[in-house]
């Protein structure tokens, strides 16, 4: 057994900042609670925003509209590419415009039991508080919402829901209200009070005197590695699923921000948390380098369905009715083809294991859209997801309005996260954590359609206050740039990268990244056990070793060197991903996303154990490749009593 | 199937640029475009050579990250972007030519890397409705009528690649500009700064190396969102409109 397994068990988290009180009035309370800061004096406080996601974007244009000095950063060429942008189906929010049940307490209600019990009460009533404003404010932008006749906006379903709360635009929903974000910002930078640098990563977090006093960065142009100083850090820098290599992240979407703020001290929350979307296009190969999600929106009028026999290898066309399975209408009558993301994708992995996948290698499920097109009519159909029909032929060259799609599960996305309290912050003081980079809202599972929701929620409405609080109560002295400790990241952060360019030795960093995937997707992936994840985290510390000797990065430091990013990011990959197993495996009980095979129930459903695991765990850095010591944050269920999920 | 590509390599701004000839086997059709580069590049990297630089994120479409000029064309031989594009579309044996996009405003920064922070300049000159967090009225307050709704989202689809500016002779931007103010100003909530914004949009468009329109048409056919070439004289009614008043 290696050290890192023995882990030590801390201080449990002490207090979430939450305020008291019924679950109603406690985000009224926070805010009047909450110090302010004078308007005349907000610009002389600067705050760092990395990343220009829905979450980064909307709270780089709030503060700067409040006043604040706001310096904010991208590694893309342009704030607009963020991959918030990427996001297809929709945004939650509890308008209850159908008037089909829909309130707020609802909406905390659906989004605490979809994520399986293990997220923190007060911080999703808030979420589902703030969302209604959230759409306002995305109507006031121009974002161009799906309407109906009359001129109102259109809602549909989502998973997990029986109500329809999700406002959208088309299939680009993400899109639109990233674009509405950046335009804020755009204005915002335009007019000087945003300091925006693109192409720009953060590579570490200066902590001075105990507090996050600002980043080292490097040019990705230029290679000039550069120390920015402020009175607070935001990382809005979106979550960790390309630890797996293959999901539905953008190429470059990385963990490197949070990573080496963990490694300053700022705990990481449920790192095993990580969500398997069921609609994605099946890999065709070796030298697949992405993979794309079919929006969840499809389940809406889509069927899923195998071939009733194993290894049928008919055409879909030349099954008939009577031979084909459409599990999850069978298994989960009352929700159907609209189960949670973490059942959907666990059900497909069954039916598939059980060899009736479809497609090549058996490794796909059939997404049927012919009895919605002959009940609605192809131009019905093509108005809700035309796009999406698009983008399936144009990948695969199949016709999905003659052919059934084929779709299988992807890492899409991470619940956990840098382990933050009520007020987004994390255990450094003046280091907020934004969006997907936290683990807050969500608990074990996400819902559809609610990262957007949190994504806007966290930047336009939670983080301004909490940071007005947080620098009412400082005394803002400026830090001397040329302070040791701030120097001596920013040495580290160059030794790193110089070590990075001359190790020259035989391997890509692409090589190691995609080993590494291919562990987490076996061991860490949408079904684990113990004996999988103690290989796993044996063999990830050997792959570190190896990295570091064989690694290899053509060109210099000097200039824009993709591989030089490509190995940094994966060098952090290979440090998270140890934490992800070790979460894993210390949580023995099954939830939401994370399924343990040791913990079912009778019909093979997640089984939690809340006698002994309901808490988030926050783990705490002691060294690379050293044994963490776990905080547990005791989760109180006041509202929503625990109860076995049941969508059937 | 196997290629030979003639890739752009161009180490920096100052540096004049080539072309490099390049063979690539063990094409399979189903890769991306992006992913048969993948392979070229880790080919490279194993000799101790530099990799190929280009810019892509998202790999579905959406970001608008890649781009390059593929056998003269804009993002390639299909209405999409470079990563969108399959190699079922290429034929065995072929010669490609790949560059970057070719327009005075976006200057190389690498191999098929440019420059486009003119566009988000564009943008920041009157690409928004100014509506501060936390002032905004009910969404329902008013209404949008379909039509409008939808026409200002088939205009928001712009993905900001570049394409438009690449194709156009000029190297104009009126495309990506024309998207922008027509989105906007088809909306209620763009009303109010319906004359400023286009006076400002096309101000800096202007103050940026594009060039100007001459109605060629290349931009909207080389437009992998579709925006069409109607928003061109959409945008010249703006303007008009919003100088004249």
């Amino acid at each position: 057994m290696t050290p890192y397994l023995d882990y030590t068990v801390g201080a449990p988290v002490a207090d979430t900042r939450a305020p008291a009180g019924p679950i109603e009035q406690r985000w009224d309370r926070r805010r009047f609670e909450a110090k302010l800061v004078n308007p005349a004096n907000r610009r002389r406080h600067t705050v760092i925003v990395v990343g220009t996601g829905l979450a980064g974007a909307s709270a780089g244009a709030t503060l700067a509209e409040q006043g604040y000095r706001v310096v904010q950063f991208c590694f893309q060429d342009s704030p607009r590419r963020a991959h918030s942008i990427a996001a297809q189906g929709g945004i939650n929010a509890a308008k209850n415009y159908r008037n089909d049940g829909d309130s707020v307490r609802r909406l905390f209600y659906d989004t605490v039991k979809g994520g399986d019990f293990r997220a923190r009460e007060s911080n999703v009533h808030r979420l589902a508080q703030i969302s209604v404003e959230i759409i306002d404010q995305c109507v006031a932008q121009g974002v161009p919402f799906a309407r109906e006749y009359g001129g109102l906006l259109d809602t549909r379903s989502f998973g997990g829901v029986q109500v329809q709360r999700t406002f959208y635009a088309r299939g680009q929903t993400g899109q639109q209200l990233l674009l509405g974000a950046y335009q804020a910002l755009s204005r915002q930078i335009a007019g000087g009070g945003v300091e925006m640098h693109p192409r720009t990563e953060m590579l570490d977090l200066v902590v001075v005197d105990g507090r996050a006093r600002g980043i080292v960065a490097r040019d990705l142009v230029t290679g000039e590695v550069s120390t920015h100083l402020a009175d607070a850090v935001v990382l809005a820098t979106g979550g960790y699923g390309n630890v797996f290599h293959l999901s539905t992240n953008a190429k470059n979407s990385n963990a490197t921000a949070v990573w080496r703020a963990h490694r300053r001290g700022a705990w990481f929350g449920n790192p095993c948390f990580t969500q398997i979307h069921p609609t994605c296009i099946p890999r065709s190969g070796d030298h697949q380098s992405k993979l794309t999600l079919m929006s969840e929106s499809l389940r809406n009028d889509g069927r899923i369905w195998v071939p009733k026999a194993a290894g049928d290898t008919r055409p879909p066309g030349e099954i008939p009715e009577a031979e084909r399975d459409y599990y999850l209408e069978r298994m989960y009558p009352s929700f159907g083809n609209l189960v949670p993301r973490d059942i959907a994708s666990r059900a497909a992995k069954a039916v598939c294991d059980e060899g009736r996948g479809v497609g090549p290698g058996g490794q796909g499920v059939y997404l049927d859209f012919a009895d919605a097109i002959a009940r609605l009519g192809r131009d019905t159909v093509s108005a809700r997801y035309g796009n999406l029909f698009e983008m399936y032929e144009r990948i695969t060259a199949e016709d999905p309005y003659r052919v059934p799609m084929r779709i299988y599960p992807a890492v899409h996305y991470t619940m956990g996260g840098l382990w933050v309290d009520y007020d987004l912050q994390t255990t450094v003081p003046g280091l907020f954590a934004i969006g997907e980079a936290n683990f807050s809202d969500h608990g074990a599972n996400r819902l559809g359609a609610s990262a957007l929701m949190q994504g806007l929620a966290d930047g336009y409405f939670v983080l301004p206050p909490a940071l007005n609080d947080y620098l009412a109560r400082q005394e803002s002295e400026p830090l001397d740039p040329g302070h040791p400790q701030v120097e001596a990241v920013r040495q580290e952060v160059v030794e790193r990268l110089d070590r990075l360019l001359s190790v020259r030795g035989d391997r890509t960093p692409e090589s190691f990244h995609r080993e590494l995937g291919r562990i987490m997707w076996d061991e860490c992936g949408m079904a684990r056990n113990d004996a999988g994840l103690r290989r796993a985290l044996a063999r990830i510390p050997e792959l570190r070793q190896e990295f570091w000797r064989r690694v290899t990065v053509p060109g210099t430091g000097e200039s824009l060197n993709q591989q030089l990013e490509k190995a940094n990011r994966v060098a952090d990959h290979l440090e998270l991903a140890e934490l992800m197993c070790l979460d894993a495996l210390h949580r023995t009980e099954s939830c939401g996303g994370h399924f343990r095979e040791e913990s079912r129930t009778e019909q093979g459903e997640a089984l939690r154990d809340d006698e002994a695991f309901s808490y988030a765990a926050a783990w705490e850095f002691t060294g690379t490749g050293r044994a963490p010591v776990l905080h547990r944050e005791q989760l109180d269920f006041e509202y929503v009593h625990p109860t076995q999920r049941s969508y059937a | 199937m196997n290629l030979t590509l003639r890739i752009w390599r161009q180490a920096g701004p100052d540096d004049p640029g080539g072309f490099s000839t390049y063979r690539v086997g063990d094409i399979s059709p189903d890769m991306s475009f992006l992913e048969m580069l993948d392979t070229l590049n880790e080919t490279l990297a194993l000799r101790g050579e530099e990799p190929v630089a280009f810019d892509h994120d998202c790999r579905e479409g959406i970001c608008g990250a890649c781009g390059m000029v593929i056998d003269g064309q804009a993002h390639g031989p299909q209405p999409t972007t470079t990563c969108q594009l399959h190699m079922r579309h290429f034929e065995d044996g072929a010669t490609v030519d790949v560059e970057p996009w070719r327009a005075a405003a976006f200057p190389v920064v690498k191999d098929l890397v440019v420059d486009r922070s003119a566009l988000d300049r564009v943008i920041g000159a009157g690409g928004y409705i100014t509506a501060p967090t936390g002032s905004a009225p009910e969404a329902h307050a008013t209404p949008v009528p379909k039509e409008a709704a939808d026409a200002a989202f088939e205009h928001a689809a712009c993905i900001g690649c570049g394409a438009c500016v690449a194709a156009c002779p000029n190297g104009s931007a009126m495309l990506f500009t024309a998207a922008k103010v027509v989105h906007l100003n088809l909306l209620p909530q763009g009303a109010p700064e319906r004359s400023s914004r286009v006076r400002g949009m096309v101000g800096a468009m202007d103050a940026e190396d594009f060039g100007g329109c001459t109605n060629t048409g290349e931009c909207a056919t080389a437009c992998p969102k579709g925006i069409p070439l109607s928003a061109i004289s959409a945008l010249n009614r703006e303007f008009l409109r919003g100088t004249l008043r």
